[in-house]
């Protein structure tokens, strides 16, 4: 009997190699899990009926392109596409061998915080379905928490991993922008658009981001990237972890994920980590301002394909730009729209440099402020979510509130840094997720250090009402 | 900076978006809310600060000019709305842009 809820991926791995169980064996399981729980969570899209492989099982987030396999991104103007290529990420994993179980929910184009602005419906918690897995990421991580999937790649562009996976109890990794091929990728915005794991495991992490990661010619903003080395470390001696004041103490951060949160910084010193506190004088404050600028105006501009000419559905209409209108409004929801009209103001003429521009240097000042910070230490910690997952509905008639949920997971990202979340407790009987941020490329740091605390918290991932 | 029914009408005239009635008047109450909370980037001065456009300190990235095949005809029109031939086919486009 495989117990999908507990089978790291590492292990799947281990039963193939050793013949215990085959992958059509395994695929069974999650196919029996996914039957006796999708209904509820509401993790998959599209389900996979065969697949050619026979290695250890994994999803996708809809926004990856399979060939031969219904990609939407969630939105009703993708129903039906079906690519005719692979995005290098998925052709990796197949070269890989591994076998896909289906297309995970997300925020329509990876837009949200909740899976709640999917046109197909929002995925639930598998903590508390009363609750939102998080997003956009949403149907990849409560598919991993809830067993349906031993792990699952996901898409970050404002913290579209990391979130999730604080919500639901899971190992997620933003990799550092330009490690991982956008090839096939549905694109967002795309100075920050990175593809990265979902998983039960530090080392489940670490096993698939060297599957994903490295240069692809079809992308040319990757990259050369150092080998990945899988965790084993369960010390944390000679590492200096700072802790930003402004990341930790930011208005919203919930009081039980700041107990949870400082309990693991106290590890850190007690695994032999040299701790101490820095500053982010104006990363925090300005980085959710700059990050509405930024992924708007490059969204407006990315989503400009979605004109009824190539693929999708069309309205009719006589004309061409009236056919072009109409589409745009039928197909795009509320969420797209505003962005896009957001972001379309703020590349306008007497409005660019005000706006986009003036976004684009604050940037700069985030940068350097990440840099001066990583002068004195390896690696920096704070909450990754400021909240435990929240109510369905709570926030979906206020898209400012829902914006602040990637308060702590946007500063990094503007600086194109990598960031792992770790689940460190519960607070109110729901995962905290730590969030761990290194230098470009410490992808390496990242694991030793997550690996070590991981060991150290025995969290225990698998939802209490699923035990 | 507020931004008016008549700024909505313009922009989504840009972004090419026929908008009903109820989505121009959401809109407009949702984009100035939205503006005035990013509008805080101009608190900073930051004239002499260089603007980031990607992340990453690489400049160019070259690879052997090589020919490969590229996805066949019947591929590319596999998605198509309505297909022409060898033509993606589309509504006459004789008229003023709206």
């Amino acid at each position: 009997m495989i117990d999908t809820l507990r089978l790291t991926a590492e292990e799947a791995k281990g039963l193939l190699e050793r013949g215990e169980v085959s992958g059509a064996e395994l695929r069974a399981a999650y196919r029996d899990a996914i039957d006796a729980r999708n209904e509820e969570l509401h993790c998959f899209l599209t389900l996979v009926d065969d697949d050619e492989n026979d290695g250890v099982p994994i999803a996708f987030k809809d926004v990856i392109s399979t060939k031969g396999i219904e990609t939407t991104a969630g939105s009703k103007i993708l129903k039906g596409y079906v690519p005719v290529f692979d995005s290098t990420v998925a052709a990796r994993c197949k070269a890989a061998g591994l076998q896909l179980l289906g297309k995970t929910n997300t925020d329509e184009f990876a837009m949200g915080s909740s899976t709640e602005n999917s046109a197909f419906g929002p995925s639930k918690n598998p903590w508390d379905p009363t609750r939102v897995p998080g997003g956009s990421g949403g149907g990849s991580a409560a598919a991993v928490s809830a067993g349906l999937a031993p792990w699952a790649l996901g898409s970050d562009t404002g913290g579209s991993i990391k979130q999730p996976s604080s919500l639901c109890g899971n190992v997620g990794l933003r990799p550092t922008y330009g490690t991982v091929s956008r090839y096939g990728i549905v694109a967002f915005a795309s100075s920050l658009d990175q593809v990265g794991p979902v998983t039960k495991t530090v080392r489940d992490n670490a096993l698939l981001y060297g599957i994903i990661s490295g240069r692809d010619e079809c992308d040319s903003t990757t990259v050369d990237v150092p080998s990945v080395e899988l965790p084993l470390a369960e010390d944390l001696k000679g590492l200096r972890v700072g802790v930003p004041k402004e990341l930790n103490e930011a208005e919203g951060i919930e009081p039980g994920v700041s107990e949870a949160v400082q309990r693991a910084i106290e590890l850190c010193a007690e695994l032999g980590a040299e701790v101490g506190e820095c500053e982010l004088p104006r990363s925090v404050e300005y980085g959710l301002p700059c990050y509405y600028l930024i992924a708007p105006a490059e969204a407006s501009s990315n989503l400009a394909r979605y004109d009824g000419v190539r693929y999708g559905p069309r309205q009719d209409a006589d004309g061409y730009y009236e056919m072009v209108s109409r589409t745009r409004d039928a197909g795009f929801g509320d969420e797209p729209k505003r962005r896009i009209m957001l972001g379309t103001y703020a590349l306008s003429a007497g409005y660019y440099e005000a706006y986009y521009g003036q976004a684009q240097k604050v940037r700069t000042v985030i940068s350097q402020e990440f840099a001066a910070a990583f002068e004195r230490f390896d690696v920096l910690v704070s909450p990754t979510s400021p909240t435990v997952a929240f109510k369905l509905g709570e926030k979906t008639e206020n898209p400012l509130a829902m914006y602040l949920a990637d308060v702590l997971t946007i500063p990094p990202n503007m600086a194109g840094l990598p960031g792992l979340s770790i689940p460190c407790g519960l607070s109110e009987g729901l995962p905290v997720g730590l969030q761990l941020i290194g230098p470009q490329f410490s992808e390496n740091t990242l694991f030793r250090a997550g690996h070590a605390l991981e060991r150290a918290i025995g969290f225990d991932g698998v939802p209490e009402r699923l035990r | 900076m507020a931004i008016t029914r008549d700024d909505v009408l313009h922009v989504a005239a840009l972004a090419r978006l026929e908008l009903t009635e109820d989505e121009i008047s959401r809109l407009e109450v949702q984009l100035n809310d939205i503006l005035a909370a990013v509008g805080k980037v101009s608190e900073l001065d930051l004239s002499d600060v260089p603007a980031t456009s990607h992340p990453l300190a690489v400049v160019n990235s070259f690879s052997p000019d090589e020919p490969r095949p590229s996805l066949g005809l019947d591929d590319v029109f596999a998605n198509a709305p309505e297909r022409d031939g060898d033509h993606f086919r589309v509504p006459p486009t004789g008229e003023t842009a709206a």
